[in-house]
């Protein structure tokens, strides 16, 4: 429940962002398109093949981690007291702020021809070994990304359901089979087309990895190409138009299958996650160990091989370096900054997506909402190396200046994780709302004091989850700085690949184990964060 | 965060202010120099390049670093006459013809006598301050014969697997596309389409690619004849050795020149002609890891003796490159498609 | 019958640093009041009859059955809870046939049933509508009609009339009241209200502090002040 007046101002607000994201968006295009003469456009053989590929290997990576999530929550739904489970959560966080390459390595400590899993299978006589290389690396890659950000999704999903299901499901005597097909399905499927769309899009965007362990050119995305066009072809047009191309595509695949709802991540309930007295002791529950315990391996596995990499290096000369530290101190910055702008750019569209929806609305309303929605998954869709080209274009008088690089940088980053942070505010925004809506309007607690005392305090712990999310995403990006460079701009993951281009192979992994242990303690300061909160309410 | 309300404005300050002291400011005289990002690295040769050209010029070096040389090309493309550089260092002869067609260079005018490169390279605009070989690189532990030829490496065991780069990404994978073309002309499809068995993954650069050799995924890697020499000298290890290959190693010349929108045209002739000298030079061996382009002080370390010699030098000429780079690469990803 | 309804046999079980300990036995048929101070142990009460909660020591019987051991289900339990009794996205008759057969493997007879509950608390037509259209009161009227079809023995209630008002309380009340009587179950009920106890209860358990302060008829309980912490837990203000 709004004023009129907070009505006008959400929806104000929404105009603004998505104003906002549509500049962030359109001009570098603009840009790219007007300054030059390109070759434009035709499709060819290569062009049809490399769409295949991505819509395959993005569909495929998509049902699997999918497939794979549904059990996993339920599994860890169905635990809630299992040891180590919080632990597990947070470190399920850490793949989506590792950069690709990272992570590719550190599958390939494991899987790899030398790897960990096929030096067993020799011992034990089998001498075909595993092969990360090819559809199935790049699949088994995508897997270890989001795997653990759906089974996120999706356990949050589970845990909101009131903890009078799991009693009821005990007394009634439901089997498994039934407590799945009656309680646990139906709030599952609501969020798996959601959770199904967002993996979609991170898998079609996929690009080091793609190549990484594809195995040779059959493995080219259309990323690949955006990024080829833009560089040894320098056609930006072409770039442009792939761009819109791999936009187009995606968003008409997505729509085909009506998963570009946003699919919600409540702040995790840390230590409040419901008992589940329907579970009873037996087989079935020893499975669901043996599945957590196999997906936590399969996950843990690779990081803990960048863990160990990074341990063998020589910690004490890294972090006695200054330029470590610079590199710490704007890394984290732009972090903060990105994740920052992203919060109140989610804010500011899930707020007047609440405000259409509350009351009955006009043609511009349900427009306002309709384009709040795609903007919080579509940008995922607009290439960095297109966008960051257009404003380098753009600012190319003004890249002596550090301030506005680093504010494009920080646009683009906030722009990457606006989709995660929408996802985690937006169902904690209605729940706020209807909590404290009619009590607001009641008191007359409207306006900015309504925002400041009663809104942004109820939504404490998921801004903080929201937060952290933002920054590991922006920590472990390169993207954007790649592009504007110079050796003014120093972030971890620029200084990491710096030292793998130059044999500094045991510097890099000492660096990726920091970045690795800068995403754990975000992570963990915004459960206690949100922790804090709880335990000071009444 | 008992104040929510202060939460962004707190940390959108931090995050200002954390990039405040960042900032640079400008001199009087002042020489931007775009280059790739390696050259300037606190290990690269960067760092000692600016301090003897500055004791040298009274004036200051200011060095902007893009991911690599095609990068470098790609950005003057976009900034055209705006870029504020007086001297681009770091494209390679591949892409020599393509820099002269963006008619942003300025003829060099400095005397190049003391050049001395693999078949002698003589240019009006471009002066090379470096060169180096491709090589396959092997691992001494996993491999006790490593091929003698680039037939050897097409025709050989498909199990012993080499990581290549791919050329539409990166430097050394269009090296190896033209070291291919180089000997195998017009069969090179054929020639890759049996390679392809060997090649255990292609990367999208040379990081990724180095990344998997020394980790020990493959026994073979493309990089540079002079790759065993950083692993000698920085890590005294013998292990990972370049192959000769006796139809000769596939050259990369690394070269600079002048942009004419120069602020200052006297300075950028005068880095140019500092680049021949000593004090550029003696940083490139063991900064770069390529070899110098003219004499240097001293004799290179004891390793870079040790290192193969070329048997031949081969290089496709510049305008030859530019005007089939593309066909070849689409015929290179026919081949390895399949 | 000799044995009792139900019975806690020095059950105890360990909260955090505190814990509860419950020893008493009821008559079958017999409507009992469980009352006391918020976070006395009375939910901690019902939980551990319903099965929810593992006695550390002591047994809990039904019926004479030592049902210690057996997960909810097999207790022969029913339990209407203040909130969430019916599942949000399943319609009305859905959610009663769940008490028949949780697989929903409903034959002729079982539909009968389901039916008659539906008309027993007023309701009959209302099947395929979901929970969300219906009011509070007619939700928990869902919830009586669900343990009205399961006809187990014991009927647990916890707050179920809470914040539905006074009117709308008495009504359910005499509701509940009607089907215990028809399903000859034995109640006990958690509630916060006293004038809720008066109007339903033959008997009084006064939870304090995770024990069993009073387990006395309810004539007169309200009295009595002979127990500190019932005059306590009433307030200067008692009851009129």
């Amino acid at each position: 429940m709004l004023t009129p007046a907070e009505h006008r101002a959400a929806r104000l607000g929404g105009w603004f962002g998505i104003g906002l994201l549509a500049a962030a968006i359109g001009i570098p295009v603009a840009a790219l398109l007007a300054g030059s003469t390109g070759a434009g456009f035709g499709v060819d053989p290569y062009l049809l093949r490399i769409t295949r590929f991505t819509l395959l290997q993005a569909g495929l990576s998509t049902a699997l981690s999918i497939a794979l999530a549904i059990p996993l929550a339920r599994a860890l739904a169905r635990h809630p007291a299992l040891p180590g489970r919080s632990l597990l959560l947070r470190l399920f966080a850490i793949p989506l702020g590792l950069p690709p390459l990272v992570a590719a390595l550190g599958l390939i400590v494991v899987w790899g021809r030398q790897g960990i899993v096929n030096a067993g299978l020799l011992r034990l006589g089998v001498d075909q070994p595993v092969s990360i290389y090819g559809l199935s690396g790049i699949l088994m890659a995508h897997v270890f990304f989001n795997l653990p950000l759906a089974t996120r999704l999706m356990l949050m999903g589970l845990e909101r359901l009131p903890a009078e299901y799991w009693k009821n499901a005990a007394i009634l005597g439901m089997t498994r089979a039934n407590v799945f097909r009656l309680i646990e399905w139906p709030a599952i499927a609501q969020l798996a087309g959601g959770a199904a769309g967002l993996v979609f899009m991170l898998c079609v965007t996929s690009f080091t990895l793609v190549l990484v362990l594809g195995g040779g050119p059959a493995a080219t995305t259309l990323e690949v190409a955006i990024y080829q066009a833009l560089r040894f072809d320098f056609d930006p047009p072409r770039a442009v138009l792939l761009a819109l191309v791999q936009i187009a595509l995606t968003s008409a695949v997505l729509i085909a299958l009506r998963v570009l709802k946003s699919p919600a991540e409540e702040a995790p309930q840390l230590g409040l996650s419901p008992a589940r007295p329907d579970v009873a002791p037996g087989l079935p529950a020893l499975a669901d160990r043996v599945l957590i315990l196999a997906s936590a391996l399969f996950v843990i596995a690779p990081l803990a091989a960048t863990l160990v990499a990074g341990l063998r290096a020589d910690l004490v000369r890294i972090l006695t370096d200054a330029l470590l530290w610079r590199a710490i101190l704007t890394s984290l910055a732009v972090a903060a900054a990105a994740a920052a702008t992203s919060t109140m750019l989610a804010l500011l569209l899930v707020r007047a997506r609440h405000s259409v929806a509350e009351s009955q609305t006009a043609f511009a309303g349900r427009i306002l909402s309709w384009l709040a929605g795609i903007a919080g998954s579509l940008v995922l869709l607009a290439p960095p190396v297109v966008m960051g080209a257009g404003w380098f274009l753009l600012l190319s008088g003004a890249t002596r200046a550090l301030a506005l690089p680093l504010m494009i940088i920080v646009l683009i980053n906030a722009m990457m994780a606006l989709p995660f942070v929408i996802r985690v505010i937006e169902p904690a925004h209605r729940t706020a709302m209807s909590r404290n809506g009619r009590l607001c309007l009641s008191l007359g607690v409207t306006g900015i004091n309504r925002l400041r005392r009663v809104d942004l305090p109820a939504l404490a712990r998921p801004l903080a989850t929201a937060f952290a999310f933002a920054m590991a995403l922006s920590l472990g990006d390169l993207g954007a700085v790649a592009l504007f460079g110079g050796d003014r701009i120093v972030t971890l993951p620029w200084l990491l690949l710096q030292k793998m281009g130059s044999y500094r192979t045991a510097d890099a992994a000492g660096i990726a184990l920091i970045l690795a242990v800068l995403c754990m303690g975000l992570m963990a300061l915004s459960d206690r964060t949100g922790a804090g909160r709880e335990a000071a309410r009444p | 965060m008992r104040k929510p309300s202060l939460f962004f404005p707190l940390f959108t300050l931090i995050g200002t202010a954390g990039l405040v002291p960042l900032a640079a400011h400008a001199d009087d005289r002042t020489l931007t120099v775009y280059t790739y990002e390696s050259f300037i690295a606190e290990w690269g040769p960067g760092p000692k390049v600016k301090q003897a050209f500055e004791a040298d010029c009274g004036c200051r070096l200011d060095w902007v670093g893009v991911a690599d040389g095609v990068a470098l090309l790609n950005r003057l493309k976009l900034e055209g006459d705006k870029a504020a550089a007086g001297v681009v260092l770091g494209l390679d002869t591949n892409l020599v013809t393509e820099a002269k067609a963006t008619s942003l260079f300025a003829p060099h005018d400095i005397d190049t006598s003391a050049v001395s490169v693999p078949g002698g390279y003589a240019d009006d605009v471009f002066v090379p301050y470096d060169y180096g070989h491709f090589a396959v690189v092997y691992d001494t532990q996993a491999i006790k014969t490593p091929p003698s030829s680039l037939k050897e490496l097409v025709e050989g065991d498909p199990s012993q697997k080499i990581v290549i780069e791919d050329p539409r990404t990166s430097t050394p994978g269009l090296g190896l596309l033209l070291w291919v073309k180089a000997i195998y002309g017009d069969d090179s499809a054929a020639a890759w389409a049996m390679l392809r068995d060997r090649v255990l993954t292609v990367t999208p650069g040379w990081s990724e690619a180095y990344g998997l050799f020394t980790s020990g995924e493959a026994p073979m890697v493309l990089s540079y004849v002079t790759s065993p020499a950083y692993h000698m000298i920085a890590e005294d290890s013998d292990r990972y050795q370049a192959a000769s290959f006796s139809e000769g190693q596939y050259l990369q010349i690394e070269v600079a020149g002048i942009l004419k929108a120069a602020p200052e045209p006297d300075l950028a002739r005068q880095f140019l002609a500092f680049m021949l000298t000593t004090g550029f030079q003696d940083t490139i061996a063991t900064n770069n890891w390529m070899m110098p382009a003219a004499p240097t002080s001293e004799p290179l370390p004891e390793p870079f003796e040790r290192l193969v010699k070329p048997t031949k030098d081969l290089l496709l000429p510049s305008d030859e490159v530019a005007a089939h780079r593309k066909a070849w690469v689409d015929e290179w990803q026919e081949a390895m498609s399949k | 019958m000799n044995a009792s309804a139900i019975e806690l046999r020095h059950v105890t079980h360990a909260l955090g640093n505190a814990g509860v300990a419950f020893s008493f036995s009821r008559e079958t048929g017999s409507v009992t009041a469980v009352l006391g101070p918020s976070g006395a142990g009375k939910s901690t009460l019902l939980n551990l009859i319903a099965g929810f909660l593992a006695p550390d020591q002591g047994q809990v019987f039904v019926n004479g059955r030592d049902v210690t051991a057996l997960p909810p289900a097999g207790r022969g339990v029913s339990m209407v809870f203040q909130d969430n009794n019916l599942f949000a996205h399943l319609d009305i008759r859905t959610n009663i046939a769940l008490g028949l057969d949780p697989a929903l493997r409903l034959g002729r007879a079982e539909n009968a049933v389901i039916e008659a509950a539906m008309e027993r608390v007023g309701l009959a037509g209302f099947g395929r509508r979901k929970p969300g259209t219906l009011s509070g009161g007619e939700r928990q009227r869902v919830a009586l009609a669900r343990a009205f079809a399961r006809r187990k023995p014991l009927l647990l209630l916890d707050e179920p009339f809470d914040g539905l008002g006074p009117g709308l309380a008495a009504e359910m009340l005499s509701l509940m009241l009607e089907i215990r009587a028809e399903v000859g179950a034995t109640v006990l009920m958690v509630t916060h209200e006293p004038a809720e106890a008066r109007a339903a209860a033959d008997r009084v358990l006064f939870v304090d502090r995770g024990r069993i302060a009073a387990d006395a008829p309810l004539a007169g309980f309200f009295e009595r002040s002979d127990i500190p912490a019932l005059r306590h837990y009433l307030g200067s203000g008692a009851p009129d």
